[in-house]
């Protein structure tokens, strides 16, 4: 058990003298709490792996150092880290039966006889393993053998951290349910450290008190999961999490106002001096901006389509040529072609080059 | 739908048939007709029923003594080659590098030998083991040892067994290695996150992986090791005395030296039926390991 920082690690497989913009990971610094729940979210090929691999030590960084506990790690092995994976595929050792798979990290420690015993049946009871403690791993489904490989990840009870490279992949989606929440409880049974790699959102939300978006090698924001939603820090983010994601739409803004198509809304914060020459565009979540009868002072958008998905309703809309996604409130009868858009100006945010723009109250 | 009767395909196997009714067929049953019969020559054969057959598992009669004398020198061989180019060839496939520039040069040396005629290999071997002129005799002679495979039991058997090692573990190295390229890296990875040794590495993941291989590599030198006739006919012919004397070699004598086609015929389908026994129980085997089926929906 550890905490864990990450000062100024960068990754590039093309070697350090490689062009800035092509890392694989671009210079980090974050600080990994003791104890916590992460997740690393992103879509394929934006560095969350590569990130996995340098804390668990498959990787060596091209820069950049690792701690644990304040002690630098990197130059060590990942058997002297103290670490703890599960990989995407089950990874099962075939001879042995799951009782002994369970155990050989412990036994490959020289721990006493006694307590490896102890620990295999904890794990096996958390993961309801112990019917098959007896029986040869070979013989069993993928997703037992993934709760094998689980488990092996967390029978050693001193690991500084759990790492979990989409370990849910191969796992059929009832059982999918079944196992994240297990692996929350086992979190707060076992008070590990354990950081989750996905490009689920959905798995990433329910799984960690902490998410970590990346985008493109770089951490675009690490955060509750309600911070993410209100207040995303990057474009990215607004409509990476989130279903239908945030819209994001070119404005002009100028201290309480935001101007599409010469409509004014109102902002709740004051935006005084934006970034000169930055892209400005204003965010806001479908679910803060309701449709409405078209009527003067609302920035009217052609209806596309409605989308229903059960709890809530979306109107897909126009608004010249960006498209926008409103919220129909319920009972709200949607007219042919035009409505007229309720902003809750609480919730509008001011992107300057994708990245959010703090306003002052 | 309607069934199209053709009968035109019966043309395309017809080729077939021919060739294998001359290539095979025709000549066993020649075989099996002079295994029951004894000739003086003269094309006169006389009608001898399994009497071949008799002599030849009788320890007591000549045939039956020299064939199960050299079935013993040839399973003893097999036993020793299995047992030596086995391991050899893991050792060796665990030590060639996975990837670069090297692999290609490891792979082109280690094909070297498996290229070189069976004929050649032997006489490779008979040169290099002359104590006169040979490198190799002449080096152990020079050291001290009395060194000499045409007078010694002892040297022939192990300059046969050398030249095998030497002809032959490339194939099981190479079969190994095409096996542990198969292995994922993520089990490399988990292991090395789970602390194993090297040992442990090679007994959990590596072996375990290679075992489909491995049967594979075991069979081929079997089969390659029990039918042994060209090298060590070229650097012992056998000898000294009958010690390097193994089935074929005796098959050969008795057919071809003795003219006993009688004899020869009943010892070859012997011979042959031991080798369709024992691919048999290895094919068996073979397609029984790693094929037990999952049970249905696992710890859920």
């Amino acid at each position: 058990m550890a905490r864990i920082d990450l000062v100024d690690l960068a990754h590039s497989y093309g070697g350090n003298d490689a062009a800035p913009e092509s890392f694989a990971l671009k210079p980090v610094t974050m600080i990994w709490r003791q104890g916590g729940a992460y997740a690393l979210l992103g879509p394929s090929g934006c560095g969350k792996t590569t990130l996995l691999n340098l804390i668990s030590g498959i990787v060596t960084p091209s820069r950049g150092k690792i701690l644990f506990d304040g002690a630098d790690i990197t130059p060590l092995s990942t058997q002297k880290r103290n670490i703890a994976q599960v990989f995407q595929f089950p990874v099962i050792y075939d001879t042995m039966t799951v009782g002994q798979n369970l155990a050989f990290p412990l036994q490959n420690r020289g721990v006493p006889k006694a307590e490896v015993e102890a620990r295999v049946r904890q794990i096996a009871d958390l993961l309801d393993l112990t019917f098959y403690l007896d029986r040869k791993a070979t013989r069993l489904t993928a997703d037992a053998k993934q709760k094998i490989s689980l488990g092996r990840g967390l029978v050693r009870s001193d690991v500084a951290a759990v790492l979990f490279d989409e370990p849910l992949t191969v796992i059929d989606p009832e059982l999918k349910w079944q196992l994240r929440s297990k692996l929350k409880a086992l979190h707060r049974e076992l008070d590990l450290t354990m950081i989750y790699v996905t490009h689920d959102q959905t798995e990433a939300l329910t799984f960690a008190d902490t998410v970590v978006v990346m985008h493109d090698g770089r951490v675009v924001q690490s955060g509750t999961p309600a911070e993410l939603f209100d207040k995303p820090a990057h474009t990215f983010v607004g409509y990476f999490i989130g279903s239908p994601g945030m819209n994001i739409v070119p404005a002009a803004v100028s201290g309480h106002e935001a101007r599409i198509d010469g409509h004014i809304i109102g902002l709740h914060r004051n935006y005084g001096v934006l970034p000169a020459g930055a892209k400005i565009e204003i965010g806001v979540r479908p679910e803060f901006v309701n449709i409405a009868a078209p009527a003067s002072g609302l920035l009217s958008a052609t209806i596309e389509r409605i989308d229903d998905l059960g709890r809530a309703r979306f109107a897909r809309v126009r608004i010249g040529d960006a498209k926008f996604a409103a919220r129909v409130p319920p009972g709200f009868s949607v007219p042919d072609n035009m409505v007229g858009l309720v902003f809750d100006p609480a919730h509008v945010h001011v992107y300057a080059d994708s990245r959010l723009v703090e306003g002052v109250a | 739908m309607d069934k199209i009767v053709n009968q035109k395909a019966w043309f395309l196997v017809l080729p077939v048939f021919a060739v294998v009714a001359f290539s095979a067929i025709l000549p066993l049953m020649t075989v099996v007709n002079y295994s029951m019969q004894d000739t003086f020559g003269n094309n006169q054969f006389f009608w001898n029923g399994v009497g071949w057959f008799k002599e030849l598992l009788d320890p007591s009669t000549d045939l039956g003594g020299r064939f199960l004398a050299s079935l013993g020198r040839n399973l003893l061989f097999s036993a020793i080659i299995l047992a030596i180019e086995v391991p050899l060839g893991i050792v060796v496939a665990l030590s060639m590098p996975r990837e670069g520039w090297t692999v290609a040069v490891c792979l082109v040396i280690l094909a070297l030998p498996l290229l070189i005629p069976w004929n050649v290999v032997g006489t490779i071997w008979q040169i290099f083991g002359r104590p006169d002129i040979g490198l190799l005799g002449y080096a152990l002679n020079s050291l001290g040892f009395d060194y000499n495979y045409v007078s010694n039991e002892f040297d022939a058997w192990a300059t046969v067994i050398v030249m095998d090692v030497w002809h032959w573990t490339s194939l099981v190295a190479l079969l190994c290695y095409a096996g542990l390229k198969s292995i994922p890296d993520a089990y490399y990875q988990a292991a090395q996150i789970d602390g194993a040794s090297r040992w442990a590495v090679f007994k959990a993941i590596q072996l375990p992986k290679m075992n489909r291989v491995l049967l594979i590599a075991v069979l081929l030198r079997f089969m390659d090791s029990f039918m042994i006739y060209t090298e060590p006919f070229v650097v012992t012919g056998g000898g000294p005395g009958n010690s390097t004397t193994f089935v074929s070699i005796e098959l050969v004598k008795i057919a071809l030296g003795q003219f006993d086609l009688g004899k020869a015929a009943a010892l070859s389908l012997v011979y042959n039926l031991i080798i369709l026994i024992v691919c048999w129980v290895f094919y068996t085997v073979m397609t029984n390991v790693g094929t037990e089926r999952p049970e249905k929906k696992g710890a859920a």
